[in-house]
């Protein structure tokens, strides 16, 4: 039983990191439908970019460690949307209204340019980065079996919880939102009406990549050590978490990566770590054959 | 401007300057043409460096200007402004010069993108058919023409001309899926890890040679297509892609762990070489140079294996091509157009769905058993996904559904990435082009599809035709669109 609460606490923690990144994908799928397949590069350049601001901060001399993370937090958005930006305007906007491969296929290319641009530029070694919150509050000790959360955990599930909050205030309540959800149905209309598409396609680009500048954050200070190949896997991942929820569905996406931490952190803690990332993939495929929408997507009726 | 062109004008000044034309006209004066001032064009061109500039510094600040190494007790940071800078200048210089250069005709546009669309006859010996022709002469002839012209490179280009013609072959197999079925694969690169473990694991264990193997490869890949194709019959589109894409990755991580079986991360060693009637190309008894009398060489077995792909490929291409005017050929291309049509119908969607996923998936065995055979040893690091998005890239660069097309994305992608690791005139200027071969492939991704998002062959002959035989436009052709 103190297992099992153990690996629920690290399967929602790391649920929680998918979660942010499957919004990212999710979001642009429902408003162009495309697959954003750099979308898991950005994460990486996100937490690059938070490591890089870290080491610099530290050079600068400043330490207290609660400013440190809010400015990297604020730096990592900010330049990673940048990125989220540049990326949208040079590699897609050319090609919307074109068939539907091309943006897919410019998407792999950028994934591989992204890649291969950090290896160049920062090297291809890992970049180890010790733990800087520690400690955590014990929640069961029972001669041997300790059941601990700790504060990092603690800090990724309510930044994650706080920032879903404010994410579907922003979706349901404001123009924004309303311009993006507007940008889903029918993007001709939509313009007609007023709703500059082109600007609310960029924004939806920039908010993913702000979410996924976060995750990348959280993953870096999680897991400590990161590298230029961690995009891919966390990238594939965080898909599979949001077409598991259904594409193109908010919380689907945030459901999705809860299951998909959730699977891979009971299957590595009961069975086996290596093929954690084949049972993740196996639901994925079983819940596809049953549920061809996903968990919480709408089925899609085609007509003639 | 516009509206001199067209002779038809939406706006009032359109019109109005369209009066005047007339006017002009009878006088016999030449039309006015506003010239665009070479003032505004130089600062607007400025704005535009400075803001390229601008976003390239922010983006590139934190990767060019900061480096990040591994030190004693954590991480070291150095700093490398000049290296930063030197790229924003280089952002400004390249912007300036393609927006006051380059981008100065921008109706010639508009007139491009209508004259794509257009439907033309075709000749009855088509340009593409010549074409085709003489790369088959050129293709048959290359490792005597190697011989002759640059018999001190042969041995290299020979085995590069092998890695080219191995992705023509996957990507004929995977443009029977992708191009005629319109069903979107990311995991193609399964049944070719599928075909190289099956042909190394029965050499091994059975003691097989490569001809027997070959087809038993391509049945058993053919069976994983059927195994993996049945369950994701029901989706549609991207659902299709991402499962593909997790069976691949399912097949890699089990070929990684397996062990006992597959030998792991170690891969499998000793994979024999193809023989030539029982011959074998090596020095000694029982060998080609003792039966045919030729003195031995080791080229010989490359140009043998050459051979052996050549005619892998061409197979691949002559039984697509074959494919497409039976039944079920037609079948696949009616299914990419219109699935709910092919249904009405009655054809069996998912009996056309299943043989075009096995169908493929038998030629990326193939391919991959003349992989292993080739190589020599396998490891799970050869089945990346990278692999399969890279066969993807040719079939859809190349134009989805030509058969040309993969042909010259194949030579470009590849042949051009693999030639840019030899010129040694770039390691003279400090610059390894080995480090950034996947960055410029990437790239070129980029700016192919940007520039040809129909691929670089954007026309097509339909296979069924009513009297006239006409070529149209690729843009009038669903694809890829993952019914």
């Amino acid at each position: 039983m103190e297992y099992f609460l153990q690996q629920l606490i690290n399967g929602i923690t790391l649920g929680s990191i998918y979660g942010l990144i499957a919004i990212g994908y999710t979001m642009v799928y429902g408003i162009i439908g495309m697959i954003n397949f750099a979308h898991g590069e950005i994460f990486m350049i996100g937490s690059f970019i938070a490591l890089t601001a870290f080491l610099a901060l530290a050079a600068l001399g400043i330490t207290f460690l609660p400013l440190v993370l809010l400015i990297i937090l604020i730096v990592a958005m900010v330049f990673t949307a940048l990125w989220g930006w540049s990326i949208e305007r040079v590699a897609y906007r050319p090609l919307r209204g074109s068939f539907r491969l091309a943006p897919l296929i410019t998407a792999i290319g950028m994934s591989i340019f992204l890649q291969n641009f950090v290896q160049v530029t920062q090297g291809a070694r890992v970049k180890p980065l010790p733990p800087q919150v520690t400690g955590g509050i014990t929640l069961i000790d029972q001669g041997g079996t300790v059941v601990q959360i700790s504060y990092m955990q603690l800090i990724i599930i309510a930044t994650t919880t706080v920032l879903m909050i404010g994410f579907s205030f922003l979706i349901s309540r404001t123009s924004l939102g309303r311009q993006q959800r507007a940008c889903e149905q029918d993007q001709k209309m939509a313009s007609l009406l007023g709703v500059n598409v082109d600007r609310t396609i960029s924004l939806t680009f920039v908010m993913g990549a702000c979410l996924a500048a976060v995750a990348g954050l959280m993953y870096l200070l999680y897991y400590g050590v990161i590298d230029f190949y961690i995009g891919f896997l966390a990238g594939v991942k965080a898909f599979t978490a949001a077409v598991l929820g259904g594409i193109g569905s908010l919380p689907g996406a945030m459901l999705g990566g809860l299951a998909i931490g959730l699977i891979e952190t009971f299957w590595s803690g009961y069975f086996s770590v290596e093929y954690k990332d084949v049972a993740a993939f196996s639901i994925l495929v079983i819940v596809l054959i049953f549920m061809p929408s996903g968990l919480l997507g709408r089925p899609e009726v085609e007509k003639v | 401007m516009s509206a001199i062109t067209s002779g038809i004008s939406q706006t009032p000044e359109g019109a109005e300057r369209e009066l005047e034309n007339q006017r002009d006209a009878a006088r016999g004066e030449p039309p006015y043409t506003p010239a665009p001032s070479a003032d505004s064009r130089l600062a607007a061109s400025l704005k535009d460096a400075a803001m390229t500039a601008a976003v390239v510094a922010v983006l590139t600040v934190f990767f060019f200007a900061f480096r990040t190494d591994i030190a004693v007790g954590g991480l070291n940071l150095t700093f490398r402004w000049p290296l930063w800078l030197s790229w924003v200048a280089i952002a400004f210089a390249g912007r300036f010069l393609i927006s006051y250069f380059l981008f100065r005709a921008p109706e010639r546009a508009v007139a491009g993108v209508s004259k794509s669309t257009s439907v033309r006859p075709a000749k009855r010996f088509s340009a593409g058919k010549i074409f085709g022709i003489v790369m088959l002469l050129a293709a048959l002839a290359l490792p005597f023409i190697l011989n002759t012209l640059l018999p001190s490179h042969n041995r290299y280009l020979l085995d590069l001309a092998i890695l080219i013609l191995t992705y023509v072959m996957l990507g004929w197999g995977l443009n029977i899926v992708v191009g005629l079925a319109g069903l979107l694969d990311l995991g193609y690169v399964a049944f070719y890890a599928v075909g190289a473990y099956s042909f190394a694991l029965l050499a091994q264990n059975f003691e097989l040679g490569f001809w027997v193997c070959l087809p038993m490869a391509g049945f058993f890949a053919a069976m994983w297509g059927i195994v993996l194709g049945f369950p994701v019959l029901r989706l549609r589109g991207d659902y299709l892609a991402i499962v593909t894409l997790a069976f691949g990755e399912i097949i890699r991580v089990v070929l990684l762990n397996w062990t006992d079986f597959t030998g792991g991360p170690n891969g499998l060693l000793g994979i024999p070489k193809p023989t030539l009637f029982g011959l074998e190309f090596k020095s000694g008894a029982g060998s080609f140079a003792e039966a045919t009398g030729i003195p031995y060489s080791p080229i010989q077995r490359f140009i043998f294996l050459y051979y052996i792909i050549l005619a892998l490929a061409l197979l691949t291409n002559f039984i697509t091509l074959r494919l497409r005017k039976l039944p079920i050929g037609r079948a696949w291309e009616a299914l990419r157009e219109d699935e709910i049509a092919c249904r009405s119908l009655g054809i069996n969607t998912t009996n056309v769905k299943l043989s075009a996923f096995a169908t493929g998936a038998m030629f990326g065995g193939f391919a991959g058993s003349f992989f292993a055979t080739r190589q020599g040893f396998i490891s799970p690091e050869s089945f990346t996904f990278i692999e399969s998005a890279i066969i993807l890239a040719i079939v859809v660069l190349g134009g989805l559904g030509s058969q040309v097309g993969v042909v010259i994305a194949s030579v470009v992608m590849i042949g051009g990435i693999e030639l840019l690791r030899n010129l040694g005139f770039l390691h003279a200027l400090g610059f390894d082009p080995t480090e950034y071969r996947m960055l410029i492939f990437g790239l070129a991704m980029i700016a192919i599809m940007v520039w040809k998002p129909r691929g670089l062959v954007s026309s097509r002959s339909p296979s069924a035709i009513y009297k006239e035989k006409k070529k149209i436009g690729a843009d009038l052709v669903a694809q890829g669109e993952g019914h």
